[in-house]
């Protein structure tokens, strides 16, 4: 829905950041309204604070050169780190995938952020996504391991294929992240296709 | 009589797009209430009980609410999750060819039954292991049969003489055939050879039990491809985005094919 200023009684400036707000993802015409009279009504240092962050944001970060997460220091902390396994790359979608990864402490490796996935119908192909860059990263012949960390659903599937396809050749090791049932839900509920990976990848007890 | 609120139908989901924090609107197609789109909560998070039942290329039984400009999706079970074509690069993109296809080709909210049935075939076939590029060219002119666009193949669009037995041309803005004479005067045309003609007329013509008999040299699919993809983007007014993705696995496959001859 279009805002239309002369439909809205309110200050031009108020009406300015509401239709800022509007532009956000997620945000409708209301919920802009609400957060716009919000804001209004917050303590003028409050509100400075949350427009430094978002100029900061765009002022002070980049993509790390070596993996393309976001960072502020370039390479990022994760790349530049001696405590981590070079030897390792973890390919994800999206930096937010990483912060889900780091969250559990479990991997001790590198990563590489692709920035989408391959999606035909949408256009997104091979070269709109950072693989060239990945290859690049493989070449020096010090990985060997990649784990493909590319979300379980078609995109992210046959990104993983794609990238299988291209990488197993060289004669890295090119694992995939297990994918089967989510902790905390019923069996019942499962659909075939994660049933029956759930199935193949079974493990010893 | 007002319509019931809720509604179940069979749908085959043919496009997603992501909607605020976890939701998605689907596009799903469906035999008796054509092409719909419909909003599906939280299948964006792990443990949505829907997500998997609504993944592109699935055939599902989906529970529907009735809603002011979208219907809501409540419930969905799988009837087929077509696996073999998930778990294959070259055949899920093929699928997911022929669903952009059905997607760019209809209008919301029209019945029709034959398409439907032709869509869930084809991807049955592809699941087989037929030739694929003989079940995307079969799919290619039934659907435009389907759509109102069959192509005139068996005589000249423009003298209504038969076609004789030798290389006639296809021009798509007249949608078929034109003889040797007629597409002198035509500036688009692509000249196809007996060979080439003969395949057409037959997948036009014939069931597919026939049609899957055929054995055709990769020339000859490659040339059956360009001039349907012509006439099918010609009838669009714009590029199938997936076929860029289609020729860069095919590019992929050849020199990966090249790299081993050059290693024995």
């Amino acid at each position: 829905m279009r805002l239309n200023q002369s439909l809205m009684p309110t200050a031009e400036a108020v009406y300015k950041l509401i239709q800022e707000l509007n532009k956000l993802p997620g945000i409708g015409p209301k919920s802009a309204q609400r957060l716009a009279y919000h804001l209004l009504r917050t303590p003028e240092e409050q509100t400075k604070l949350l427009a430094d962050a978002i100029l900061l944001v765009k002022q002070k970060t980049k993509l790390c050169s070596v993996c393309f997460n976001i960072t502020d220091s370039d390479p990022c902390l994760i790349c530049c780190s001696d405590q981590r396994d070079h030897s390792k790359i973890c390919i994800v979608e999206q930096p937010q995938d990483i912060v889900a990864l780091e969250h559990t402490k479990t991997y001790n490796g590198r990563y590489h952020v692709l920035h989408g996935a391959i999606s035909p119908t949408e256009g997104v192909g091979a070269d709109d996504i950072r693989i060239k860059e990945l290859m690049k990263r493989l070449q020096g012949g010090s990985i060997s391991e990649v784990i493909l960390a590319t979300n379980p659903n078609l995109e992210g599937e046959q990104t993983a294929m794609y990238l299988n396809k291209l990488i197993s050749p060289l004669g890295i090791r090119v694992t995939r992240l297990a994918r089967g049932l989510p902790f905390g839900t019923e069996l019942e509920y499962a659909d075939d296709v994660t049933l029956t990976r759930a199935i193949e990848g079974r493990q010893e007890f | 009589m007002s319509k019931p609120r809720n509604y179940q139908t069979e749908a085959i989901i043919i496009k997603k797009i992501k909607l605020g924090e976890a939701d998605r609107i689907l596009t799903l197609y469906t035999p008796h209430l054509g092409k719909i789109q419909a909003v599906a909560k939280g299948v964006r998070r792990p443990r949505s009980k829907l997500a998997g039942h609504l993944e592109l290329l699935t055939h599902s039984l989906v529970s529907l609410a009735r809603g002011r400009n979208i219907d809501t999706i409540i419930g969905s079970q799988t009837i087929n999750s077509f696996l073999p074509l998930k778990s294959d690069l070259q055949l899920s993109s093929y699928a997911l060819y022929a669903t952009e296809l059905v997607n760019q080709f209809t209008a919301e909210n029209i019945e029709n039954y034959p398409l439907f049935e032709l869509l869930l075939e084809t991807m049955h076939r592809l699941c087989q292991g037929d030739d694929n590029e003989l079940v995307l060219r079969y799919f290619e002119l039934h659907l435009l049969d389907k759509v109102g666009y069959r192509p005139q193949l068996q005589q000249c669009v423009s003298c209504r003489l038969p076609l004789k037995a030798t290389t006639n041309s296809f021009c798509p803005s007249a949608g078929g055939m034109l003889c040797p004479i007629c597409s002198q005067s035509q500036p688009l045309t692509y000249p196809l050879s007996v060979n080439a003609q003969k395949v057409l007329q037959l997948l036009q013509n014939s069931d597919y039990n026939t049609v899957s008999r055929l054995k055709i040299n990769p020339e000859l699919s490659h040339q059956l491809e360009m001039v349907m993809r012509n006439y099918l983007r010609y009838l669009l007014e714009r590029e199938i985005k997936s076929t860029a993705w289609l020729d860069t696995l095919r590019e992929q496959t050849r020199r990966a094919a090249f790299s081993q001859i050059a290693l024995l």
